[in-house]
């Protein structure tokens, strides 16, 4: 194990990931990244498969140009190296004795067969702490079955609860479930992390993207266990047995949240807001004398909610989603605006918060701003600083003056194809 | 093997309710760490009064959603308007390692529980406060609930069907992505501590943690203006690609075909009706032309199956495909129960019943919750005596002034 310093700059600087995987696992390192660790992305010659999908800069496309790629893998290093070669894997265990992490998302046993698993990897480097992300885990009767994001999103049960009753279920437009698998990961790789540093020992993690994405059900799986209910798709509206209560209303350029609530939570929020549509003309004697001290939201019934919520319909829609927000946060009434991605990069809050962080790429002359630290600590910076690398950028580094390979060495590597 | 806990002698003061918080501190406990949630009597954390109880009957100690993310910890209620329980929650602090919390920002310090009176407690301690928008900036005192999240982080629109209104995710979604980088958080200050010897202070931003999901998204409106399109179940690089309705009452499998070989494949599966050899769907560019006509075909040829009979064809042959699962079905996943993701625990008041495990599995150190979740105040006389080395006297001086009400 490394000595360090007292002194360093990050969680993780003095140590080295290895980056193998595919999209299904760019997440992990990513954050193992943003900690401070160095990562190496380990490409096959030519590039990675995720530098061909788009959405790419001004829509050309090209592998230094895919901003899905450069979303998921900056401030990576990158070398080329093919791992079907003896050569190649020769390599890349050299590499993995002076590595701390190993993050791979082949289909599993693929490693094993090329004897890069994680008992050849362990017996290289036995502090070694190597994950793997698949669709369902290294073993099971579904260890084979072949996925994607939308088969993850059904085989965890979150999409069986998203979309309208009568009509298919949902997933979220923005593939998102290989990003749960990563974080899990992540965090996965980060409790085996801490066993290797007190006791030396490093293991194996092994993550299930689709078991990942099932925290987002909430309580479907509690409903079922405690009282053989099945939570269905509710749409715009919030549901727990008989209670049923919409969440989601228009407004005049938008969206908002909104959730009625009484009780010593709500009570004061609700009268605020009741008061100031009362003011604009849009109340009456029903919504006037309404009891919110007494208004419990669980007694909530179909009778109420057609009484009620035609109120905050009729009134939301003549606001805008900011001046809704901004007087909720004054009057302390639960409405959020749904904001768009637009929305975001252009959010007050944000940007007093000094989230966004702007990234060159001068081979491409953009200037580019990404979303920023997950978190802030008052003694360590998030490490956000270079653009995702070119193919192979660090091929003379890493092979050259770490792995002492001459010039005329890596040529002939290259010239072979093994990196 | 016997089971190494590996976070054994790690010390939580767990002050967080709700989800994030608790289930970041449940990951520390999984594992060995010693965690003591602190609540109170009059304020309860939100979720135990948060259905699903069991057998529909309400109670503080009854919640499944409440008892998912607090396995293993122990209870300890105090009532903080009294200055003898805050003396009990700072030598709390004085005893531990971690102080997670996630009340609206300004309440720490109104008890003096803030990171710089902390600091004067236990010079090392780390401390993580977590909201929805973070500890500064003009919007910090908001507090809304898990579906006010997603939407204020960008969620609000991703869900939709492209002829119809959005209609937002499921579920508190965001608050599960702010669980990873809370749990991810406290333990890389864990480990910075362990190697330097300094503590420090985490804000963490549920919001922010959050858009790094949408990162994609984000760059796609920087440099070329673009918003997500509603598209529903489509996917720009696989047709068909959707859900579709199968045999049975809202039945449905999803099907994801990418290359034009799974296209091939696919073809043989459903029996080469006579449509798929129609040039308006041999190509994937041809097939993402004419999306609407091909669902419908899929779909004639899958209503006539169940979901399970699709999977288990279509799987055979290569193709990604999956059942649209619900509890039900999950509960009873040979998968799930192959990677032991449930585990039945005793709870105290309301017997057996099931808990969740995170989604990594640790080859020589395993962890998964090892305790059901504790009744509110149920270890306040173990935690004052054997943690915090009160005598019994002084707890009961203690219980008899509220402290614990």
């Amino acid at each position: 194990m490394n000595q360090l310093p007292t002194t360093d700059p990050s969680f993780l600087s003095p140590y080295r990931v290895l980056d193998l995987t595919d999209e299904q696992g760019y997440m992990c390192a990513k954050i193992l990244g943003g900690l401070g660790a160095e990562v190496i992305k380990i490409e096959p010659p030519g590039g990675d498969e995720g530098r061909r999908v788009g959405p790419f800069i001004d829509d050309q496309p090209d592998p230094n140009r895919s901003l899905f790629w450069m979303a998921l893998n900056v401030n990576k290093k990158s070398i080329t190296l093919d791992l079907k070669t003896d050569e190649g894997q020769k390599i890349f265990r050299r590499l993995v004795e002076s590595a701390d992490f190993v993050i791979e998302s082949f289909h599993p046993g693929d490693l094993d067969k090329l004897g890069l698993g994680y008992a050849d990897l362990g017996s290289i480097n036995p502090a070694i702490v190597m994950t793997s992300i698949t669709p369902y885990g290294q073993d099971g009767p579904y260890k084979d079955f072949h996925a994607s994001d939308i088969v993850c999103w059904a085989g965890s049960g979150y999409m069986w609860l998203c979309g309208i009753m009568g009509r298919a279920p949902l997933r979220i437009s923005i593939p998102q479930a290989y990003l749960h698998g990563g974080a899990e990961a992540a965090l996965g790789s980060m409790v085996a992390f801490w066993h290797r540093q007190k006791t030396g020992e490093g293991q194996h993690v092994d993550v299930s993207i689709t078991e990942s994405a099932m925290w987002s059900c909430l309580t479907a799986h509690a409903a079922w266990d405690m009282n053989r209910e099945i939570l269905q798709r509710q749409g715009v509206f919030r549901a727990y047995g008989a209670y049923k209560i919409r969440f989601m209303y228009p407004c005049k350029d938008g969206y908002v949240i909104f959730l009625l609530l009484g009780g010593h939570i709500g009570a004061r929020g609700q009268k605020a807001l009741a008061q100031w549509m009362d003011r604009e003309g849009m109340s009456d004697e029903f919504l006037r004398n309404f009891e919110w001290d007494s208004f419990d939201a669980s007694t909530y019934n179909d009778e109420m909610a057609r009484k009620l919520e035609p109120f905050f319909e009729r009134f939301f829609v003549t606001k805008k989603k900011d001046e809704l927000f901004k007087a909720a946060l004054k009057m302390q009434f639960l409405l959020a605006p749904v904001n768009t991605i637009q929305d975001l990069c252009e959010d007050a809050h944000l940007a007093a918060r000094d989230f966004w962080v702007d990234i060159d790429h001068p081979e491409i002359n953009a200037r580019l701003t990404y979303p920023g630290a997950p978190f802030k600590s008052n003694r360590v910076s998030w490490s956000l600083d270079r653009r995702a690398p070119l193919v192979g950028e660090h091929n003379l580094t890493i092979y050259g003056s770490e792995l002492g390979f001459s010039e005329s060495e890596i040529r002939t590597l290259l010239r072979k194809r093994v990196i | 093997m016997e089971r190494c806990l590996i976070f054994e002698g790690v010390k939580v003061a767990d002050f967080s309710t709700s989800v994030v918080g608790p289930a970041a501190a449940r990951v520390l406990a999984d594992y060995g760490a010693t965690v003591v949630k602190v609540e109170s009597q009059t304020h309860a954390d939100a979720l135990r009064v948060t259905a699903p109880y069991m057998g529909r009957k309400p109670g503080v100690n009854r919640s499944g959603f409440f008892n998912n993310y607090n396995a293993g910890k122990y209870s300890l209620s105090l009532n903080m308007r009294l200055p003898r329980a805050l003396e009990i929650a700072k030598r709390l602090v004085q005893w531990s390692d971690v102080v997670i919390e996630t009340f609206r920002p300004g309440v720490m310090k109104k008890w003096g529980l803030h990171y710089e009176e902390l600091l004067k407690i236990k010079p090392d301690i780390i401390m993580i406060s977590s909201t929805m928008l973070g500890q500064s900036g003009p919007y910090s005192v908001y507090k809304g609930f898990g579906q006010h999240g997603a939407a204020l982080a960008g969620w609000g629109t991703t869900l939709a069907y492209p002829d119809d209104d959005a209609v937002a995710p499921f579920s508190a979604y965001t608050d599960y992505i702010g669980t990873r980088y809370v749990a991810i958080a406290v333990v890389a200050a864990l480990e910075y501590r362990r190697r330097t010897g300094k503590g420090q202070y985490i804000d963490s931003s549920q919001v922010e943690s959050s858009i790094d999901f949408l990162a994609t998204a984000v760059l796609d409106y920087r440099a070329n203006k673009r918003l997500p399109q509603r598209q529903a179940n489509r996917d720009p690089y696989a047709a068909p690609h959707g859900a579709y309705r199968c045999r049975g009452e809202d039945r449905w499998c999803v099907i994801a075909v990418s290359t034009d070989e799974e296209w091939r494949k696919f073809c043989g599966v459903i029996g080469h009706p006579l449509w798929t050899s129609d040039p308006k769907f041999t190509t994937l560019s041809a097939r993402k032309k004419h999306e609407y006509e091909l669902d419908r075909l899929v779909e004639i040829w899958t209503v006539k199956h169940t979901p399970e009979e699709i999977v288990t064809v279509m799987q055979k042959a290569g193709i990604a495909a999956a059942v649209v699962a619900n509890a039900k079905e999950l509960a009873e996943d040979p998968q799930l129960l192959h990677r032991k993701h449930y585990e039945v625990l005793e709870h105290s008041e309301i017997g057996p019943h099931s808990y969740e495990n995170f989604a990594f599995r640790l080859s020589k150190t395993p962890g998964a919750p090892r305790k059901a979740a504790p009744c509110l105040g149920e270890h306040n006389a173990q935690v004052c005596t054997e943690i915090l080395g009160l005598s019994d006297e002084e707890f009961v001086q203690l219980l008899t002034e509220g402290v614990f009400e």
